[in-house]
């Protein structure tokens, strides 16, 4: 066990756990903040996805030791609001597991096309959004509410 | 499970023992744990060596810190002027969570034979850098990826960073075949460079992966030195090349090994199409 100090949605906590604890498990059980999914557990779903200094990440695969210092925002942070409702007004969700990582990961990708200066478009989502799976299939309308987020403009 | 997180090289170099796991990104070790395939023992943690990241010009070629991440390949100006081709495999690699985590040195290190940026690697004549207390050695990427998951880093050293040789006039291409576009294992990897003069190939280097129990360095086509490259000439020379694929979950050896020389003779040919 050793501790482990970073900030979680604006808010800095200190943490005791093992070093090798999934980034995963302490945001759901030491800090009670479930609204980040388990899927695969393996990197390949996407549920897990938060950011990290504001770059996505699937938190199964971060041991704790390695957000030391950073800057970790989940679906439950600031700055998700209006992904959110574009979400919901789109219906972009049918059994919900994957809509945090979806979320998270449509937020992370209109960031970097302001950063970078690139124009949102379907394409570019369905690229940005391929790392996160929906069993139920209904990729039509997170494709849908991922564009409609980025059509409000993307702001926070 | 251990672990200790070293902030410098030195203390990352002096934490190493024989039998430490070194973990970077954590793309691959974090499953491992999880599944118990590698024990989450004597764990040194490097993902804050500093000293071990950045991607910087040296000569004309290019220095690249092992920690340098999938997302910071692909977006790099100066790697995507002198490696194109390794840019390029790293937009392949996974998703883009997966791409703000994998490392270089982690898909060296790991030395996967399904691993993307490794035939890259050997395709341009790539340099790896091993340090250790006692200093600092060089091999080619072709000679570091011994084995399965099996490398010539010894236990006492990390990999430094990646030198990759200046492009002179070569050409390059880089092909990966899997289930899907993003996010996928693949079932056959390949990556080729060529050089021309005069209408006869001066050097041909090409690897592959998925298609043997490491990336593999495809020494058959290199015949092609010294050719005029006919249509004739790179078939037979794809002829040559020798692989040993296996059946598995993602694909099966009679798919791996049509696909890797298709491509192979599409690949060669549009390298090799009349000078410009």
């Amino acid at each position: 066990m050793s501790e482990h100090e970073f900030e979680v949605n604006g808010v800095r906590r200190t943490v005791s756990a093992d070093p090798l604890r999934r980034l995963l498990d302490v945001l759901r059980e030491d800090l009670a903040l479930t609204g980040t999914k388990e899927g695969c557990g393996e990197g390949e779903c996407g549920a897990c996805t938060v950011m990290i200094d504001g770059e996505a990440v699937n938190s199964c695969l971060v041991p704790v030791c390695q957000v030391q210092g950073a800057r970790v925002t989940t679906v439950e942070g600031a700055g998700l609001e209006s992904v959110q409702e574009a979400f919901l007004e789109e219906g972009g969700a049918q059994c919900g597991i994957c809509t945090p990582g979806l979320i998270v990961m449509t937020r992370a990708w209109l960031d970097t096309c302001e950063r970078e200066g690139r124009v949102p478009d379907e394409a570019e989502a369905r690229r940005a959004l391929a790392g996160n799976l929906c069993r139920c299939t209904g990729y039509g309308k997170v494709i849908a509410s991922a564009l409609a987020a980025a059509a409000e403009g993307g702001e926070r | 499970m251990s672990a200790v997180s070293p902030t410098s090289l030195d203390a990352a170099l002096a934490a190493l023992t024989a039998d430490t796991v070194v973990l970077a990104g954590g793309t691959d070790l974090m499953v491992e744990f999880r599944t118990g395939r590698t024990r989450a023992e004597n764990v040194v943690d490097i993902w804050r060596v500093d000293e071990l990241r950045g991607i910087a010009a040296e000569g004309d070629g290019l220095r690249l810190g092992a920690l340098t991440t999938c997302a910071e390949l692909v977006r790099d100006p100066l790697v995507r002027e002198r490696a194109a081709i390794l840019a390029e495999a790293a937009d392949e690699v996974g998703a883009e969570q997966i791409k703000n985590r994998a490392t270089l040195g982690g898909n060296l290190g790991t030395a996967s034979p399904a691993a993307d940026l490794n035939p890259v690697l050997v395709a341009l004549d790539a340099r790896v850098e091993l340090v250790s207390t006692q200093g600092k050695r060089e091999l080619e990427a072709d000679a570091f990826l011994r084995g399965y998951r099996e490398t010539a880093r010894r236990p006492d050293e990390l990999i430094g960073a990646v030198l990759i040789p200046p492009p002179r006039k070569r050409r390059s291409a880089f092909r990966k075949v899997g289930t899907r576009r993003a996010q996928a294992i693949s079932k056959v990897v390949v990556a080729a460079t060529v050089e021309l003069e005069g209408g006869v190939v001066r050097s041909v280097r090409a690897a592959a992966g998925s298609v043997a129990p490491r990336t593999v360095r495809l020494r058959g086509l290199e015949a092609l030195v010294g050719q005029q490259p006919s249509a004739d000439a790179i078939a037979a020379a794809v002829r040559a090349v020798d692989v040993t694929p296996i059946d598995d979950v993602r694909s099966t050896a009679a798919y791996r090994e049509l696909v890797l020389r298709r491509v192979l003779v599409t690949m060669l040919g549009r390298l090799c199409a009349a000078d410009e």
